[in-house]
């Protein structure tokens, strides 16, 4: 899949951070991060077959003395709501990150009502939810996303807009 | 229900027999997990320790909090104790698990056919479903069913010492109310002095 620049300064901020497992449930536009903590020897990567495991795994780290960081798209967001809440409840720190489906120019519209509910549903859970709209502020929003929830031990999202990312292409244009 | 199940073991003497001498374990003090609901009562009635984290909530998060603990610390040993509805709620993660292969962490199911907790309507493992089965077509390599105290009893050292995914059948009957304390925060902070982790 695609490899920018900009994921490889995510990963280098996940790092700075202290982060040492990564959960996360695949996604096209975290695949450079899913690849990089797969080929890093410090890194326990975790691939969970529903995102609010890995909420769960982010708690047990804590509890075992580690920082982790969750993966997941927009639609796992829905997952994890009951799960979400244990960050709060432990007073435990949690970092996620997620892709954006369902908005800037969604080709699936299935994906568009939990992309739409992700924000409202995350803050309603008592996350603190940044969003990064460009590759500009990306990597310096993930590492403030990171002092944030492991320095004030609350949970915080960082959104990756379907801006950033780009559109999923199902066909390209020349196909169809 | 079947005879077999209404004439299962005594919970409490399942899991005082478990978590006997929980020094007496590799890397040092046994760390334990347990699932919302009964077992979670189980571990503090056969011991309140800060070695203990119970769930009383994030219900199907017991066996993936034991990944976390058990990839943070190699070196100790993990155990994750639950129910089969805990189990059932978070049956993922018995996939999960079994893809990442920590070789520190055991687990086992307690197994009674019913939600206990919520008057004792049947459960999936009651109509049909084997949760060892289910946990060696996830690729766990030792999985065993415990149906007598003296397994019990062999069962109890090796889960300090395998990776073990084990089924015990126990008695639906109801035990006198245990309440270990709950406030998570306060749980996780003497989980993580124990281990020797400094305070954030």
């Amino acid at each position: 899949m695609t490899t920018t620049s900009w994921q490889d300064g995510v990963y280098a901020a996940l790092k700075k951070a202290g982060v040492r497992q990564i959960a996360y449930v695949p996604d096209a536009g975290h695949s450079r991060l899913i690849e990089l903590a797969h080929a890093d020897n410090d890194m326990q990567a975790v691939v969970c077959t529903t995102e609010e495991e890995g909420v769960a795994l982010a708690m047990g780290a804590h509890l075992g003395g580690q920082r982790a960081c969750l993966l997941m798209q927009s639609s796992g967001v829905g997952n994890t709501i009951n799960m979400i809440g244990l960050p709060t409840t432990m007073h435990a720190p949690f970092l996620t990150l997620i892709t954006m489906r369902g908005e800037w120019g969604e080709f699936n519209g299935w994906q568009v009502p939990m992309g739409q509910g992700t924000e409202p549903v995350l803050k309603a859970m008592g996350v603190h939810v940044k969003r990064a709209e460009s590759q500009a502020e990306v990597v310096d929003m993930v590492s403030a996303a990171a002092s944030l929830a492991f320095g004030s031990i609350i949970p915080v999202a960082v959104l990756f807009s379907q801006k950033l990312i780009g559109a999923k292409v199902f066909v390209k244009e020349q196909e169809q | 229900m079947s005879a077999a199940m209404t004439q299962g073991l005594d919970r409490r003497a399942v899991v005082a027999e478990l978590l006997r001498e929980p020094g007496d374990c590799p890397g040092g003090q046994l760390l334990v997990v347990t699932g919302l609901g009964s077992t979670t009562y189980d571990a503090g009635a056969a011991g309140d320790r800060p070695e203990n984290f119970y769930l009383w909530g994030a219900m199907g998060g017991a066996a993936m909090i034991g990944l976390g603990v058990a990839l943070a610390q190699p070196e100790r040993r993990v155990l994750v104790l639950t129910g089969d509805g805990e189990a059932l709620m978070g049956m993922g993660a018995l996939s999960t698990l079994s893809a990442r292969a920590p070789g520190n962490l055991a687990m086992v199911v307690m197994d009674n056919g019913q939600f206990g907790e919520t008057g004792h309507q049947a459960s999936h493992t009651a109509l049909g479903t084997d949760l060892a089965a289910v946990a060696a077509a996830c690729g766990w390599k030792t999985v065993l069913t415990c149906t007598t105290m003296e397994e019990v009893a062999a069962l109890r050292m090796r889960l300090r010492h395998e990776v073990i995914f084990a089924v015990i059948r126990i008695s639906p009957a109801d035990v006198p109310r245990f309440l270990p304390p709950r406030d998570a925060a306060a749980l996780s902070v003497r989980f993580r002095q124990a281990l020797g982790i400094p305070a954030d």
